[in-house]
Protein backbone atom coordinates (compact mmCIF):
# COMPACT_ATOMS: atom_id res chain seq x y z
CA UNK A 1 0.00 0.00 0.00
CA UNK A 2 2.53 2.90 1.05
CA UNK A 3 5.49 0.85 -1.62
CA UNK A 4 2.54 1.36 -4.02
CA UNK A 5 2.13 5.22 -3.17
CA UNK A 6 5.68 5.67 -3.30
CA UNK A 7 6.17 4.14 -6.66
CA UNK A 8 3.46 6.43 -8.41
CA UNK A 9 4.79 9.80 -6.22
CA UNK A 10 8.24 8.81 -7.98
CA UNK A 11 6.66 8.22 -11.55
CA UNK A 12 5.00 11.36 -11.17
CA UNK A 13 8.23 13.38 -10.41
CA UNK A 14 10.29 12.06 -12.91
CA UNK A 15 9.50 14.80 -15.41
CA UNK A 16 10.45 17.25 -12.86
CA UNK A 17 13.51 15.91 -12.15
CA UNK A 18 14.46 16.19 -15.75
CA UNK A 19 13.41 19.56 -16.24
CA UNK A 20 15.23 20.22 -13.24
CA UNK A 21 18.57 19.13 -14.78
CA UNK A 22 19.43 22.20 -17.26
CA UNK A 23 18.44 24.64 -15.22
CA UNK A 24 20.53 23.21 -12.40
CA UNK A 25 23.31 23.02 -14.93
CA UNK A 26 22.98 26.67 -15.27
CA UNK A 27 23.13 27.14 -11.51
CA UNK A 28 25.92 25.02 -11.19
CA UNK A 29 28.22 26.34 -13.95
CA UNK A 30 27.16 30.39 -13.10
CA UNK A 31 27.80 29.82 -9.28
CA UNK A 32 31.37 27.91 -10.23
CA UNK A 33 32.06 30.70 -12.52
CA UNK A 34 31.42 33.44 -10.08
CA UNK A 35 33.47 31.98 -7.56
CA UNK A 36 31.80 29.45 -5.19
CA UNK A 37 33.60 26.31 -5.13
CA UNK A 38 32.09 23.38 -6.46
CA UNK A 39 31.20 20.94 -3.28
CA UNK A 40 29.59 24.69 -1.82
CA UNK A 41 27.25 25.12 -4.96
CA UNK A 42 26.19 21.38 -4.73
CA UNK A 43 25.73 21.77 -1.50
CA UNK A 44 23.51 25.39 -1.95
CA UNK A 45 21.35 23.21 -4.20
CA UNK A 46 20.51 19.93 -2.01
CA UNK A 47 20.29 22.21 1.07
CA UNK A 48 18.10 24.95 -0.35
CA UNK A 49 16.29 23.50 -3.74
CA UNK A 50 14.84 26.93 -4.89
CA UNK A 51 15.34 28.51 -7.97
CA UNK A 52 14.70 31.98 -7.76
CA UNK A 53 15.38 32.21 -3.90
CA UNK A 54 18.65 30.20 -4.29
CA UNK A 55 20.05 31.98 -7.57
CA UNK A 56 19.40 35.57 -5.69
CA UNK A 57 21.05 34.02 -2.63
CA UNK A 58 24.20 32.92 -4.34
CA UNK A 59 24.49 35.99 -6.53
CA UNK A 60 24.47 37.98 -3.35
CA UNK A 61 26.37 35.84 -1.56
CA UNK A 62 29.26 36.67 -5.00
CA UNK A 63 28.35 40.56 -4.63
CA UNK A 64 29.56 39.91 -0.76
CA UNK A 65 26.57 40.76 0.66
CA UNK A 66 25.72 40.92 4.67
CA UNK A 67 23.99 37.87 6.35
CA UNK A 68 20.62 40.54 7.33
CA UNK A 69 20.52 40.79 2.79
CA UNK A 70 20.45 37.35 2.03
CA UNK A 71 18.77 36.02 4.77
CA UNK A 72 15.85 38.84 4.01
CA UNK A 73 16.05 38.53 0.18
CA UNK A 74 15.82 34.64 0.63
CA UNK A 75 12.50 35.31 2.82
CA UNK A 76 11.12 37.57 0.81
CA UNK A 77 11.52 35.48 -2.74
CA UNK A 78 10.56 31.97 -1.16
CA UNK A 79 7.20 33.67 0.78
CA UNK A 80 5.04 32.07 -1.97
CA UNK A 81 5.83 28.85 -0.82
CA UNK A 82 4.06 29.49 2.63
CA UNK A 83 1.08 29.73 0.53
CA UNK A 84 1.67 26.40 -1.23
CA UNK A 85 2.84 24.88 2.39
CA UNK A 86 -0.78 26.08 3.43
CA UNK A 87 -2.77 24.78 0.90
CA UNK A 88 -0.76 21.48 0.80
CA UNK A 89 -1.59 21.29 4.69
CA UNK A 90 -5.16 21.08 3.60
CA UNK A 91 -4.52 18.38 0.98
CA UNK A 92 -2.42 15.78 3.28
CA UNK A 93 -4.17 13.06 5.22
CA UNK A 94 -4.79 14.47 8.04
CA UNK A 95 -3.65 11.68 9.92
CA UNK A 96 -0.05 12.17 8.11
CA UNK A 97 1.91 12.97 11.77
CA UNK A 98 3.95 16.37 12.41
CA UNK A 99 7.34 14.38 12.01
CA UNK A 100 5.98 13.00 7.82
CA UNK A 101 5.00 16.78 7.72
CA UNK A 102 8.87 18.45 8.67
CA UNK A 103 9.89 16.04 5.92
CA UNK A 104 7.47 16.91 3.18
CA UNK A 105 7.74 20.48 3.87
CA UNK A 106 11.53 20.61 2.59
CA UNK A 107 10.19 18.92 -0.62
CA UNK A 108 7.48 21.88 -1.60
CA UNK A 109 8.63 23.24 -5.18
CA UNK A 110 6.16 25.15 -7.91
CA UNK A 111 6.30 22.06 -9.80
CA UNK A 112 6.27 19.15 -7.15
CA UNK A 113 3.33 21.46 -5.21
CA UNK A 114 1.65 22.34 -8.76
CA UNK A 115 1.48 18.15 -9.35
CA UNK A 116 0.51 17.38 -6.42
CA UNK A 117 -2.36 19.64 -5.97
CA UNK A 118 -3.19 18.56 -9.41
CA UNK A 119 -3.70 14.59 -7.79
CA UNK A 120 -7.47 14.35 -6.96
CA UNK A 121 -8.08 13.50 -3.29
CA UNK A 122 -6.22 14.02 -0.23
CA UNK A 123 -2.72 12.89 -1.16
CA UNK A 124 -0.83 10.07 1.82
CA UNK A 125 2.98 11.12 3.20
CA UNK A 126 4.50 8.00 0.74
CA UNK A 127 3.49 10.20 -2.41
CA UNK A 128 4.62 12.85 -1.17
CA UNK A 129 8.33 11.10 -0.51
CA UNK A 130 7.92 9.51 -4.06
CA UNK A 131 7.12 13.05 -5.71
CA UNK A 132 10.28 14.57 -4.07
CA UNK A 133 12.92 11.97 -5.12
CA UNK A 134 14.14 12.34 -8.76
CA UNK A 135 13.11 16.14 -8.56
CA UNK A 136 15.71 16.35 -5.68
CA UNK A 137 18.53 14.32 -7.26
CA UNK A 138 18.15 15.93 -10.61
CA UNK A 139 18.67 19.18 -9.04
CA UNK A 140 21.86 18.20 -7.09
CA UNK A 141 23.04 16.04 -9.92
CA UNK A 142 22.49 18.82 -12.74
CA UNK A 143 24.35 21.43 -10.43
CA UNK A 144 27.83 19.11 -10.28
CA UNK A 145 27.59 18.71 -13.97
CA UNK A 146 27.48 22.36 -14.43
CA UNK A 147 30.13 23.33 -11.87
CA UNK A 148 32.26 20.51 -12.88
CA UNK A 149 32.10 21.87 -16.94
CA UNK A 150 32.88 25.15 -16.24
CA UNK A 151 36.21 25.26 -15.64
CA UNK A 152 36.63 23.32 -19.30
CA UNK A 153 34.71 26.54 -20.83
CA UNK A 154 37.38 29.22 -22.57
CA UNK A 155 37.24 32.80 -20.82
CA UNK A 156 35.06 34.71 -23.59
CA UNK A 157 32.25 32.06 -23.23
CA UNK A 158 32.50 32.26 -19.29
CA UNK A 159 32.16 36.23 -19.71
CA UNK A 160 28.69 35.91 -21.90
CA UNK A 161 27.74 33.11 -19.33
CA UNK A 162 27.31 36.19 -16.99
CA UNK A 163 23.70 36.82 -18.66
CA UNK A 164 22.29 33.81 -17.94
CA UNK A 165 20.78 33.89 -15.00
CA UNK A 166 19.43 37.29 -15.89
CA UNK A 167 17.39 36.09 -18.84
CA UNK A 168 16.08 33.02 -17.17
CA UNK A 169 14.69 35.56 -14.57
CA UNK A 170 13.08 37.39 -17.80
CA UNK A 171 12.01 34.19 -19.19
CA UNK A 172 9.94 33.32 -16.16
CA UNK A 173 8.06 36.80 -15.92
CA UNK A 174 7.33 37.91 -19.28
CA UNK A 175 4.97 35.09 -20.26
CA UNK A 176 2.65 35.66 -17.32
CA UNK A 177 3.09 39.44 -17.50
CA UNK A 178 1.78 38.74 -21.73
CA UNK A 179 -1.43 38.06 -19.84
CA UNK A 180 -1.93 40.17 -17.30
CA UNK A 181 -1.96 44.28 -16.71
CA UNK A 182 -1.31 43.89 -13.01
CA UNK A 183 1.82 41.87 -13.36
CA UNK A 184 3.11 44.13 -15.92
CA UNK A 185 2.58 47.01 -13.76
CA UNK A 186 4.13 45.55 -10.94
CA UNK A 187 7.24 44.58 -13.15
CA UNK A 188 7.66 48.10 -14.04
CA UNK A 189 7.21 50.10 -10.84
CA UNK A 190 9.75 47.65 -9.36
CA UNK A 191 12.09 48.09 -11.38
CA UNK A 192 11.70 51.78 -11.72
CA UNK A 193 11.96 52.26 -7.91
CA UNK A 194 15.07 49.32 -7.96
CA UNK A 195 16.32 52.40 -10.73
CA UNK A 196 15.91 55.10 -8.53
CA UNK A 197 17.39 53.79 -5.60
CA UNK A 198 20.68 52.88 -7.20
CA UNK A 199 21.25 56.10 -8.79
CA UNK A 200 19.80 58.20 -6.28
CA UNK A 201 20.65 56.94 -3.29
CA UNK A 202 24.02 55.24 -4.27
CA UNK A 203 24.47 54.40 -0.32
CA UNK A 204 21.85 51.08 -0.63
CA UNK A 205 23.34 47.56 -1.10
CA UNK A 206 21.86 45.87 -4.47
CA UNK A 207 20.42 43.50 -1.61
CA UNK A 208 18.13 45.76 -0.12
CA UNK A 209 17.82 47.67 -3.56
CA UNK A 210 15.68 44.59 -4.49
CA UNK A 211 13.86 43.94 -1.13
CA UNK A 212 12.80 47.63 -0.95
CA UNK A 213 11.69 47.41 -4.77
CA UNK A 214 9.68 44.40 -3.93
CA UNK A 215 7.72 45.46 -0.64
CA UNK A 216 7.05 48.47 -2.20
CA UNK A 217 5.41 47.77 -5.63
CA UNK A 218 4.21 44.44 -4.54
CA UNK A 219 2.42 46.38 -1.51
CA UNK A 220 0.86 48.99 -3.92
CA UNK A 221 -0.39 46.24 -6.57
CA UNK A 222 -2.02 44.54 -3.49
CA UNK A 223 -3.60 47.74 -2.79
CA UNK A 224 -4.87 48.86 -5.86
CA UNK A 225 -4.82 45.86 -7.99
CA UNK A 226 -5.94 43.37 -5.07
CA UNK A 227 -6.19 39.50 -6.65
CA UNK A 228 -10.36 38.70 -6.66
CA UNK A 229 -9.77 34.84 -6.62
CA UNK A 230 -8.26 32.90 -3.56
CA UNK A 231 -7.63 29.81 -5.66
CA UNK A 232 -4.88 32.26 -8.08
CA UNK A 233 -2.17 32.59 -5.37
CA UNK A 234 -1.86 29.18 -5.25
CA UNK A 235 -1.64 28.50 -8.73
CA UNK A 236 2.02 28.04 -10.03
CA UNK A 237 2.76 31.02 -11.49
CA UNK A 238 6.43 31.83 -11.53
CA UNK A 239 8.83 29.15 -11.73
CA UNK A 240 9.74 26.10 -13.90
CA UNK B 1 33.36 30.14 5.08
CA UNK B 2 31.77 33.03 5.07
CA UNK B 3 29.65 31.78 2.37
CA UNK B 4 29.53 28.54 3.39
CA UNK B 5 27.40 30.34 6.67
CA UNK B 6 25.16 32.57 4.64
CA UNK B 7 24.53 28.70 2.97
CA UNK B 8 23.40 28.00 5.79
CA UNK B 9 20.95 31.02 6.64
CA UNK B 10 19.68 30.77 2.99
CA UNK B 11 18.45 27.06 3.43
CA UNK B 12 17.50 27.49 7.01
CA UNK B 13 15.17 30.89 6.38
CA UNK B 14 13.98 28.77 3.28
CA UNK B 15 12.67 25.62 5.18
CA UNK B 16 11.18 27.70 7.78
CA UNK B 17 9.16 28.90 5.36
CA UNK B 18 7.93 25.72 3.37
CA UNK B 19 7.69 23.91 6.94
CA UNK B 20 5.80 25.71 9.13
CA UNK B 21 2.68 26.12 7.36
CA UNK B 22 1.79 22.91 6.78
CA UNK B 23 3.69 21.55 9.59
CA UNK B 24 1.59 24.09 12.44
CA UNK B 25 -0.94 25.95 10.59
CA UNK B 26 -4.03 24.39 9.12
CA UNK B 27 -5.90 27.69 8.43
CA UNK B 28 -6.44 29.28 5.27
CA UNK B 29 -5.10 33.11 5.24
CA UNK B 30 -7.93 35.56 5.03
CA UNK B 31 -6.16 38.65 4.91
CA UNK B 32 -7.11 39.96 0.76
CA UNK B 33 -4.05 41.95 1.17
CA UNK B 34 -1.46 39.33 2.01
CA UNK B 35 -2.66 37.18 -0.57
CA UNK B 36 -2.39 39.57 -3.14
CA UNK B 37 1.17 40.64 -1.99
CA UNK B 38 2.16 36.83 -2.01
CA UNK B 39 0.84 37.14 -5.26
CA UNK B 40 3.04 39.95 -6.65
CA UNK B 41 6.22 39.63 -4.84
CA UNK B 42 7.90 37.09 -7.32
CA UNK B 43 7.44 38.89 -10.36
CA UNK B 44 8.41 41.97 -8.33
CA UNK B 45 11.80 40.32 -6.99
CA UNK B 46 12.97 39.17 -10.18
CA UNK B 47 12.30 42.23 -12.26
CA UNK B 48 14.17 44.36 -9.19
CA UNK B 49 17.01 41.85 -9.70
CA UNK B 50 17.13 42.02 -13.05
CA UNK B 51 17.01 45.26 -14.25
CA UNK B 52 19.11 47.16 -14.55
CA UNK B 53 21.91 44.85 -13.62
CA UNK B 54 21.49 42.84 -16.60
CA UNK B 55 23.04 45.62 -18.98
CA UNK B 56 26.19 45.46 -16.92
CA UNK B 57 26.29 41.48 -16.64
CA UNK B 58 28.83 40.59 -19.45
CA UNK B 59 31.76 43.17 -18.52
CA UNK B 60 29.94 45.02 -22.15
CA UNK B 61 27.19 47.31 -22.00
CA UNK B 62 26.45 46.87 -26.03
CA UNK B 63 26.47 42.75 -25.78
CA UNK B 64 24.84 43.42 -22.52
CA UNK B 65 21.87 44.98 -24.42
CA UNK B 66 21.99 42.82 -27.26
CA UNK B 67 21.75 39.82 -24.80
CA UNK B 68 18.72 41.74 -22.81
CA UNK B 69 16.89 42.55 -26.50
CA UNK B 70 17.56 38.25 -27.85
CA UNK B 71 15.84 37.27 -24.35
CA UNK B 72 12.44 39.51 -24.16
CA UNK B 73 11.99 38.64 -27.77
CA UNK B 74 12.41 34.86 -27.17
CA UNK B 75 10.68 35.63 -23.59
CA UNK B 76 7.92 37.02 -25.43
CA UNK B 77 7.57 33.97 -28.04
CA UNK B 78 7.21 32.08 -24.56
CA UNK B 79 10.35 29.51 -25.28
CA UNK B 80 11.71 27.90 -22.56
CA UNK B 81 14.01 29.45 -19.78
CA UNK B 82 16.86 26.55 -21.33
CA UNK B 83 16.45 28.06 -25.02
CA UNK B 84 16.03 31.51 -23.89
CA UNK B 85 19.47 31.45 -21.59
CA UNK B 86 21.14 29.65 -24.42
CA UNK B 87 20.75 31.93 -27.31
CA UNK B 88 21.22 34.76 -25.74
CA UNK B 89 24.45 33.74 -24.26
CA UNK B 90 25.63 32.51 -27.84
CA UNK B 91 24.09 35.97 -28.88
CA UNK B 92 26.56 37.80 -26.33
CA UNK B 93 29.10 35.49 -26.85
CA UNK B 94 29.72 36.39 -30.66
CA UNK B 95 28.49 40.06 -30.59
CA UNK B 96 31.40 40.52 -28.68
CA UNK B 97 34.17 40.17 -31.45
CA UNK B 98 32.31 43.04 -33.09
CA UNK B 99 31.57 45.14 -30.35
Amino acid sequence: MTYSEYKKGFMTGIPIGLGYLPVSFTFGLMAVQGGIPLWLAVFISLSNLTSAGQFAGTTLILANAGYFEIVLTTFVINLRYMLMSLSLSQKLEPMVTTGKRLVIGFGITDEIFALASLRQGKISAAYMYGLMTTPIFGWTLGTFLGGYTSSLLPDALQNAMGIALYTMFIAIIIPPAKKSKEIRIVIILSIAITCILKYTITAISSGFQVIIATLISASIMAIIAPMNHSDENEKKEVER
Amino acid sequence: MKAFFCVILMAVTTYIIRALPITILRKEIKSQFLKSFLYYVPYAVLASLTFPAIFSSTGNMATGILGTITALILAYMEKGLVLVAVLAILIVYFSAFFL
